[in-house]
């Protein structure tokens, strides 16, 4: 073992008793939930007895009720039977103050949570993983590397086949069974859409790619998506950006006030904007060769494009600071408890 | 001393930026803030607009942009639930969706009184990119016919009457990449003239600048922005000086000023040596 070795190993050593002091004796990255009950039909009652008393009042000074909110009392009350009997608990993350009440005593519904903790420390360990690869590429780094992207990819496929599979497909083209399997809240009026069953036989001809034969039948869906995605974005492109973009670049040069005397300001502003797009357009023309006075606005034209460039990377190094800066405050706050910014532990 | 610099491991200068980030963080530094005229701008927007106005926040940026854009998300709802306006949240980025609930957290706590479905709805996660703006903007529950917990939105007063966001008088894009603020701005704000700000990553910034002031009311590039609009709303509405929470952007500018500040060194440092060694011939 060489001697840098030595000193890492010797640093690594001292850093884990550290942790491992500080979250035994529950001074770290430990995390509480609030449990709470709730009967629908009190809940009901409770907002409805709430409008009731800000009708009362509202009575009393000569007014009436806000519309809308006799509206959510009717359908407060029009609800009211159909929730009879269903009841459940919610268990809300809290900060690790609010385990006290006011009078400093402890809050019974307040409790560790386990799942959290470990997730506050999952998320640490994770950001130490991706931060080891400054030193070098290393197991660990590859290991949180190859989370992240199953995770992402995994939960981008859940969301999406519960908000358009099951909602927009399967909810619009058979309502009755996704009512009564998986998604109750679709009102008994809806209808079966028939039109539907395209999106759905192009889903399946997509699909279709993974049988060993016939696989070429993807090629039609992807076809029809590729035409008509190119077919709308083309003329929104026209529109937005072609079109309008022009329009707004189309500006008096010289701006007068309303005395006759030149608005230096906007002048000098107009007048180099469209110098510049000018100069960067003559740039990208290349039937031309960039040559005496055209190669003079090309040069031009270069320089503009370097300052965009500039102010872009410069925007870009704020933003790398910007997360750099979130993940520190996560694991000097949420996990290290060093510091406090917006007083989560104030009192303890 | 150019000998020393010339062959610097690079990990020295993560472990100087790691030192000019954190010390700021554990010391609490932070710096007055002086809000440029375009943030001014975005904030009248939003607070010209007559109290109980209809704001579409499009959350549009997932946990990977959450450090530059969490604070400026967080400074349109608390304006928007200050002037009581109703919020629709929405999101094409599938990481998004705990984004929304964050903004929630902050209505529940701060905002007692705003209560789901009557002041602020969260219409969740549509796949299909472009195609869904495309979409709402003609016809909501095309795409919408629930909000992110599964309720019908026939069945939420907020969202019962409206048909489309051509119906909303603000759109809020906080944008982290595609989709975002330019498909925004091409599928429902320049076709429809729906008016529409943006706030997005320091990247993202600077493309969207020639959208302004014709197709885009203004724009928050970045933290420096978000930390502006903070002070503005302090500004506006002083009883938010007592809430730490309002100050998240603001609480990370002095990380921003010192490691600019190393990387201005290190460039003017970086140059020295390039010149030193040209006027050497070794270059």
């Amino acid at each position: 073992m060489n001697r840098c070795m030595i000193v890492w190993t010797l640093l690594l050593a001292l850093g884990g008793a550290y942790l491992l002091a500080r979250a035994v004796t529950g001074h770290m990255g430990l995390a509480y939930i609030r449990q709470r009950s709730f009967d629908a039909q009190a809940e009901f009652r409770g907002q409805i007895a709430e409008i009731d008393v800000q009708e009362q009042a509202t009575q009393a000074a000569g007014m009436t009720l806000d519309k809308e909110k006799a509206e959510r009392r009717n359908w407060l009350k029009t609800r009211l039977p159909a929730v009879q009997g269903i009841r459940w608990t919610s268990y809300d993350r809290v900060t690790p103050r609010e385990q006290l009440n006011r009078n400093g005593q402890r809050d019974p519904d307040v409790r560790f949570s386990w799942s959290n903790t470990i997730g506050i420390w999952l998320a640490a360990l994770g950001t130490l993983c991706i931060l080891s690869f400054l030193y070098g590429d290393n197991v660990f780094y590859k290991l949180a590397e190859a989370v992240i992207v199953g995770t992402s990819a995994a939960y981008a496929m859940v969301v999406g086949f519960w908000s358009t599979v099951m909602q927009n497909l399967f909810g619009k083209f058979v309502p009755s069974l996704v009512r009564a399997t998986v998604l109750p809240s679709i009102p008994e009026s809806t209808q079966s859409e028939w039109i539907y069953i395209v999106p759905l036989i192009l889903s399946v001809l997509m699909l279709w790619r993974l049988s060993p034969v016939g696989g070429w039948i993807s090629r039609w869906p992807l076809a029809f998506f590729i035409g008509a995605t190119a077919g709308f974005r083309l003329v929104h492109y026209l529109h937005a950006d072609f079109v309008q973009q022009i329009s707004s670049t189309i500006v008096p040069l010289v701006v007068f006030k309303t005395d006759g005397s030149v608005e230096i300001g906007t002048t000098l502003k107009n007048s180099g904007m469209v110098a510049s797009v000018l100069a960067c357009l003559v740039y990208f023309f290349f039937s031309i060769e960039h040559r005496g006075s055209i190669g003079r606005i090309a040069r031009v034209g270069i320089y503009i494009l370097m300052i965009t460039f500039g102010a872009a990377f410069a925007a870009t190094v704020m933003g790398r600071i910007s997360l750099i800066t979130d993940r520190l405050t996560f694991l000097f706050d949420d996990w290290l408890w060093w510091i406090d910014p917006i007083g989560k532990r104030v009192g303890l | 001393m150019i000998e020393f610099f010339r062959h610097l491991d690079r990990r020295w200068i993560f472990l100087a930026m790691f030192f000019a980030i954190a010390i700021p963080i554990l010391t609490g530094l932070t710096f007055p803030e002086d809000p440029s005229p375009m943030v001014r701008s975005v904030f009248q927007t939003v607070d010209d607009l007559p109290e109980g106005s209809s704001i579409l926040i499009a959350c549009d940026y997932d946990p990977a942009s959450k450090g530059e854009l969490e604070p400026m998300d967080a400074a349109f709802t608390r304006h928007c639930a200050l002037k009581k306006h109703k919020i629709f949240y929405i999101t094409l980025w599938p990481g998004a969706v705990p984004m929304i609930k964050k903004n929630i957290d902050i209505l529940e706590d701060e905002f007692p009184n705003y209560k789901y479905g009557v002041n602020y709805v969260n219409l969740g996660f549509q796949a299909g990119q472009e195609g869904v703006i495309k979409v709402i903007v003609n016809e909501l529950q095309d795409m919408y016919s629930f909000d992110d917990d599964g309720t019908n939105l026939d069945g939420i007063p907020i969202t019962r009457d409206v048909k489309n966001i051509q119906q909303m008088d603000l759109i809020i894009n906080i944008s982290a990449g595609t989709p975002g603020a330019k498909e925004w701005i091409q599928y429902a704000a320049t076709p429809y003239g729906i008016p529409m700000i943006a706030g997005t990553t320091g990247v993202g910034a600077p493309p969207l600048y020639p959208y302004i002031p014709d197709q885009l009311t203004g724009i928050l590039g970045a933290i420096k922005a978000a930390a502006e609009y903070e002070q503005v709303l302090l500004e506006a509405y002083p009883e938010q000086c007592n809430n730490p929470r309002s100050r998240l952007g603001q609480q990370r500018m002095g990380s921003q000023l010192v490691g600019h500040l190393l990387i201005i060194g290190l460039i003017v440092v970086g140059n020295i040596v390039y010149f030193s060694d040209r006027k050497r011939g070794k270059v």
